[in-house]
C-alpha cells in the first residue's frame, strides 16, 4: 500500500478551489452571457472574443499575464497591500482569480447559447402578464436555460478541476496552499512514485467520466420534458 | 365620461425593415374590433405597437388613458398596461404546469384589480380537468384555451389577440370559436383582434379596421362596412353583406324559423336555437336579384322592399348595387344590362330577393 497521507490537503484544496471558481463564475458569467445573448452592441463581438480567448492560449501565456498582474508590482499586489499582504501571486486567491478567468468560456458560452435559444417570445409573453423585466428574467428566462446552466456548472467545475498551467505559473507547489491535485500528481511523478501517480490519476479519470456521464443522463431528462422554449403546436 | 373615453384612438407611423406604416384609427371600448386585411399588411405590428412590445412613433389613448404620446415623451412599458395578449403559438411556458401558467399573470396585478375569477374563467374556456397537466400534453385547441383564460386572469382593460385561430387545424379552430363567442357575450371586455380570415371576421367582429399595405383603408361598423360599394367591388364574387337578426318564431308545419331585422322577416330552414336568440346572417351579393314589382309566383320566400343607394360597376358586364333595406344595408349583383333596363338610380323604390342566407353563428 503507497504511502497517502500527503494526498487529502491537494483533493480537499481541488475540491474547494473548484467550488469557489465555479460559484464566482455562475455569479459572473450569467450577467455576461444574458448580455452577449441579448445585446445588438458592436462591442458584443469584442467582449465574446476576449471571454474565449483562454480557450485557444497557451495557459502559460495566460498564467504569465496573470503573474505578472498578481505580483507585488500588479494591480493584485496593491488589492493585497490593501489587506497587509504583498502579493495574490502564489496564494489560494490567487488561484481562484486565475481559475475564474480560464474556466470563463466554459461557463459562459452553454448559458449564452440556452439565453440565445429561448428568442424573444418567452420574455414578451411574460411582459403582457406584468412582468417586468428582472422579474421576467428570473421566472422565465432562467428557468427556461435550466440545461444551460446545468452544463456551464460541471464543465466550469471540472475544467478548474483539471487545470494545470496557469497553476503551475501562479500557484507555484505550495502544500496546503496551492498544491491541487493534478500538481500533486507532477509532483509524484517528478519523483518516481509511481504508485500514487497511478491512483490520484486513475481516480480523476473515474471522477470526470462519472462527472460528464452524468451530466448527459440529467440534460437528456430534462430535454424530455421539451427543448424548445414554448410549445408550437 | 366625455366620447373619448369610450374609444381607442391610436396614430403609429415608421418602417420596419422596408415595410412602412402609416395609421391612424378610433375604435369603440366595447365588443370585437377586427384588424383586418391580407398578410403583411401591418396588422400584427400595430397590435405589437398598442401592446407597447414595439415602439413606433405615434399616439395611443386607451379611455381615458394615455399609453404613449410623443409630444410628452411617454411611452408606458409593456408590463404597465392593462392588456392581455394572446400569441398566434398560444406561448404556453413549459416549465410551469397549466395551473401554474394561468397564476403567473393572476398573481402579478394587485388583489383589488382581480375583476376575474380563476374557477369563472376555468370554466368559460373549458378547462378545469387540465389544470395540472404540463403544456406540451394539451392539443393545439387546448393550448389556446389555456392561452385566453391566462390572459384573462390579469383583467385587462383590453384583451389583444394575435390571429389566435391561424395556427389550428379546423376542428380545433371549430373548437375554439364558440369559446370567443362566449367571451364576447359574457365579458364585457374590448377585444382587438387580428384576422386575414372573412369568416372569423363575419363571426365575431362588430367593428372593423381594413388596412392594406400599412395603410387604413376604411373603419366602422362590420355590417356597413361590408356593404359599402368601392370595398366590396374587390371582394368580386364574395362580396356580401352581414345582416344582424333575431330569431322570432319557428314554423313546425314547413319546419322553416323566422328571423327578424329591421328590414322585414327572413324564412330560413328550421335552426336549432331558442326565439330571442341574436344571429348573424351572410347574404352574398350574387344571391340577391332586384324586380321592381313584388314577384309573387316565385319560389323565392325572402322578397323586402328596399331603396336604391348607389351603383358600382364591377366591370364591362356587372354591376354591384347597394340596397338600403329600412336601415340595413345588402349588396345585390346583377348585370349591367338588367341595371340598365331597370333603370336604377339612386332613390329609386325596388324589391330585393334573396336566394340563398347563410348563418355564421
Amino acid at each position: 500500500m503507497p504511502e497517502l497521507a500527503g494526498i487529502w490537503s491537494p483533493i480537499r484544496l481541488t475540491l474547494a478551489l473548484a467550488s469557489i471558481t465555479t460559484l464566482v463564475l455562475l455569479i459572473l458569467g450569467t450577467p455576461i452571457a444574458w448580455w452577449l445573448a441579448r445585446s445588438k452592441s458592436l462591442w458584443k463581438e469584442v467582449v465574446a472574443t476576449l471571454v474565449a480567448l483562454p480557450l485557444v492560449l497557451p495557459p502559460t501565456v495566460l498564467g504569465f499575464y496573470l503573474l505578472v498582474a498578481l505580483g507585488p508590482n500588479g494591480p493584485g499586489g496593491w488589492v493585497a497591500g490593501r489587506f497587509g499582504g504583498h502579493s495574490l501571486a502564489f496564494r489560494f486567491e490567487g488561484l481562484v482569480i486565475g481559475s475564474v478567468l480560464y474556466s470563463l468560456p466554459f461557463v459562459v458560452q452553454p448559458i449564452r447559447n440556452a439565453f440565445e435559444a429561448l428568442g424573444e417570445r418567452p420574455l414578451e409573453v411574460a411582459a403582457t402578464l406584468r412582468a417586468s423585466p428582472w422579474d421576467a428574467f428570473w421566472s422565465v428566462a432562467v428557468p427556461l436555460a435550466r440545461p444551460g446552466f446545468l452544463t456551464g456548472t460541471v464543465l466550469g467545475f471540472a475544467h478548474t478541476v483539471g487545470e494545470f498551467g496557469v497553476v503551475l505559473m501562479i500557484g507555484g507547489n505550495i502544500p496546503g496552499e496551492t498544491k491541487v491535485l493534478s500538481i500533486a500528481i507532477y509532483d509524484y511523478v517528478e519523483t518516481l512514485q509511481w504508485a500514487q501517480a497511478h491512483l490520484v490519476a486513475g481516480g480523476m479519470l473515474a471522477f470526470s467520466f462519472v462527472v460528464i456521464l452524468t451530466t448527459f443522463l440529467l440534460e437528456r431528462r430534462i430535454g424530455r420534458a421539451g427543448t424548445d422554449a414554448l410549445n408550437h403546436r | 365620461m366625455t366620447r373619448e373615453d369610450e374609444h381607442i384612438q391610436a396614430r403609429f407611423a415608421g418602417s420596419l425593415g422596408g415595410f412602412s406604416l402609416a395609421v391612424r384609427f378610433e375604435c369603440p371600448m366595447q365588443g370585437i374590433t377586427a384588424l383586418f386585411g391580407p398578410s403583411g399588411c401591418g396588422k400584427t405590428t400595430i397590435l405589437r405597437c398598442v401592446a407597447g412590445l414595439q415602439r413606433m412613433a405615434g399616439r395611443l389613448r386607451v379611455g381615458a388613458e394615455t399609453w404613449q404620446d410623443d409630444a410628452k415623451r411617454l411611452f408606458l412599458r409593456p408590463h404597465r398596461r392593462p392588456i392581455g395578449y394572446v400569441f398566434q403559438e398560444a406561448g404556453l411556458f413549459r416549465h410551469l404546469s397549466v395551473r401554474r401558467n394561468l397564476e403567473y399573470g393572476l398573481t402579478r396585478i394587485a388583489p383589488g384589480e382581480r375583476r376575474v375569477r380563476p374557477d369563472e374563467v376555468a370554466d368559460l374556456m373549458g378547462i378545469q380537468d387540465l389544470l395540472e397537466r404540463r403544456p406540451d400534453r394539451l392539443s393545439g385547441g387546448q393550448r389556446q384555451r389555456v392561452a385566453i383564460a391566462r390572459a384573462l386572469l390579469t383583467s385587462p382593460r383590453l384583451l389583444l389577440m394575435d390571429e389566435p385561430l391561424a395556427s389550428l387545424d379546423r376542428k380545433s379552430k371549430q373548437e375554439i370559436l364558440p369559446y370567443l363567442e362566449r367571451l364576447h357575450d359574457e365579458l364585457a371586455m374590448p377585444v382587438l383582434y387580428v384576422s386575414h380570415a372573412p369568416d372569423e371576421v363575419a363571426r365575431l367582429a362588430d367593428h372593423l379596421v381594413l388596412l392594406e399595405a400599412g395603410r387604413v383603408r376604411a373603419s366602422g361598423r362590420l355590417g356597413d362596412l361590408r356593404a359599402r360599394l368601392d370595398l366590396a367591388r374587390d371582394l368580386g364574387a364574395e362580396a356580401d353583406a352581414i345582416i344582424e337578426a333575431e330569431i322570432t318564431a319557428h314554423d313546425p308545419a314547413y319546419h322553416l324559423s323566422y328571423l327578424d331585422f329591421s328590414g322585414g322577416r327572413f324564412s330560413v330552414a328550421r335552426i336549432g336555437l331558442p326565439i330571442g336568440h341574436k344571429v348573424r346572417l351572410r347574404v352574398l351579393a350574387r344571391d340577391v336579384s332586384i324586380t321592381l314589382q313584388p314577384q309573387t309566383d316565385t319560389s323565392i320566400l325572402n322578397i323586402f322592399p328596399a331603396l336604391v343607394a348607389g351603383l358600382a360597376e364591377n366591370d364591362a358586364a356587372r354591376t354591384l348595387v347597394r340596397l338600403d333595406l329600412a336601415g340595413t344595408p345588402l349588396l345585390a349583383g346583377i348585370t349591367r344590362k338588367s341595371a340598365e333596363r331597370l333603370q336604377l338610380t339612386p332613390g329609386k323604390r325596388v324589391y330585393a330577393q334573396v336566394k340563398a342566407v347563410a348563418l355564421v353563428e
